[in-house]
């Protein structure tokens, strides 16, 4: 069995394949270490359902590590990035040493999601440097311990934007503005809350930004109102001064691999057109976690991937 | 006020009679009274931040108070996590500097085990 991507999603499925008595389990994973994005996600939030506990993405994240750390079914590849699948289930993968191929007899892919980027939402302006989706800026500052910028303004109030307000703040940012073109938050009201009110930052519903100004470098945004069907009311314009632009409005699921594969992928979602939880169109291929759909919380990401390693396993014994 | 506790945010009144007695309406859960008398009395929240690590595998090492402390005194939190140094081998749940601020069984915890 061969699971792709050692985040939230992959480690709950290698354990609870390996507990339904998959034997041999390879657990890929592109990053130099195991846990995914928990590994970026310090803040806490986690575990409330799963662990009846307050915690951290990175503990969240170790609790699974460290189960993995001592099962023998497993065998964890880090430095491991997929670059193709066959409808065979055969994998090709990248190590630092060179290319190997396997070929899953059950496949699991958890790779999670890739952010949408300034592109992908109509922002005229120039091309500064300066602008980061939120997941970004969240690796640079907790992983790299850089500090993207000084003046911030973020575009969506979902919970990945939010987040961002607080750790920019705290690092001794100035956060200007959170602006939300519709008229509700998108992201956790507790969000909007601790991350927000607390540090007296300005959230601007039914307002978008116009367009960015600056030559080399962000250097402000303009932002204006707009009604409920999103038509725009220019008289409103007012302009912020600010070096950094945070990106905030939705992810999506990383799935050219299974469509290489000739997986059913719902073109909308780009996630795979499913019958039942986890199924794909290929049988013995189960897709779970963030790439299967985009989760809340990441105790239910835990849960379903945890019912897919036991699909898999099943899988494996039905199918010898 | 909205309640932080878990995902929901029940909207919380939060009132006190003239003997100063509060009461919290609003909560479906005891967290949310214990958290409403709290906030309207004495503000707590989680610091959660991380410290750059010398001769590690991994550059950055997560950290968080173990138990709330003052809301006010996060920015002070921040400068004396600032301060603390990682240079050697940790493990999730370590503690790294005991009476956090001062504050008596409050302490600065790894987040995460690195070599």
């Amino acid at each position: 069995m061969v699971i792709v991507g050692g985040g939230p999603a992959g480690m709950a499925a290698a354990l609870s394949a390996a507990e339904a008595g998959g034997k041999s389990i390879l657990l890929l994973e592109r990053a130099p270490f195991l846990g995914g994005i928990l590994n970026q996600c310090i803040h806490t939030g986690f575990g409330l359902e799963y662990f009846g506990k307050v915690l951290t993405g990175p503990e969240y994240a170790q609790f699974f590590i460290d189960r993995i750390g001592v099962n023998r079914q497993i065998e964890v590849s880090c430095r491991s990035f997929v670059v193709d699948l066959t409808s065979n289930k055969e994998l090709t993968y990248l190590k630092p040493n060179g290319v190997e191929t396997v070929r899953a007899k059950a496949l699991i892919m958890a790779t999670g999601c890739r952010e949408k980027t300034r592109e992908m939402i109509p922002i005229s302006g120039t091309r500064p440097a300066g602008i980061f989706p939120a997941g970004l800026a969240q690796q640079l500052i907790n992983m790299e311990g850089m500090m993207p910028g000084k003046e911030v303004v973020i575009i969506g109030s979902g919970d990945i934007g939010l987040i961002m307000a607080r750790r920019f703040t705290l690092e001794g940012a100035r956060v200007k503005a959170v602006i939300e073109i519709e008229s509700t938050t998108k992201g956790l009201t507790r969000n909007v809350v601790q991350c927000l009110h607390d540090f007296d930052i300005p959230l601007y519903f039914n307002h978008k930004v116009k367009k960015i100004f600056g030559k080399d470098r962000v250097e402000k945004v303009r932002v204006m109102r707009v009604n409920a069907d999103f038509s725009e009311l220019p008289e409103s314009a007012f302009d912020i001064e600010c070096d950094t632009v945070l990106i905030s409005v939705g992810l999506i699921p990383e799935n050219e691999l299974i469509e290489m594969a000739g997986v059913k992928i719902d073109r909308k979602t780009n996630t795979p057109v499913s019958s039942e939880l986890n199924l794909t169109s290929i049988p013995g291929l189960f897709v779970c976690g963030n790439s299967y759909k985009v989760y809340d919380l990441v105790d239910k990401v835990t849960q379903d991937s945890e019912k897919a390693g036991q699909m898999a396993a099943e899988y494996l014994l039905k199918n010898k | 006020m909205i309640c932080i506790e878990c995902p929901k945010g029940c909207q919380l009144t939060v009132s006190s009679n003239e003997k100063g007695e509060i009461s919290v309406q609003g909560n479906e859960c005891k967290k949310g009274a214990r958290y409403g008398i709290e906030e309207a009395t004495h503000p707590v929240r989680i610091l959660t931040s991380t410290i750059r690590t010398s001769g590690l595998s991994v550059a950055m090492l997560p950290v968080r108070t173990d138990k709330a402390i003052p809301k006010s005194r996060l920015f002070e939190g921040m400068e004396e996590i600032r301060l603390i140094q990682v240079n050697k081998p940790v493990q999730a749940g370590e503690i790294l500097k005991p009476n956090f601020l001062g504050i008596e069984g409050v302490n600065l915890i790894a987040t995460r085990s690195i070599e």
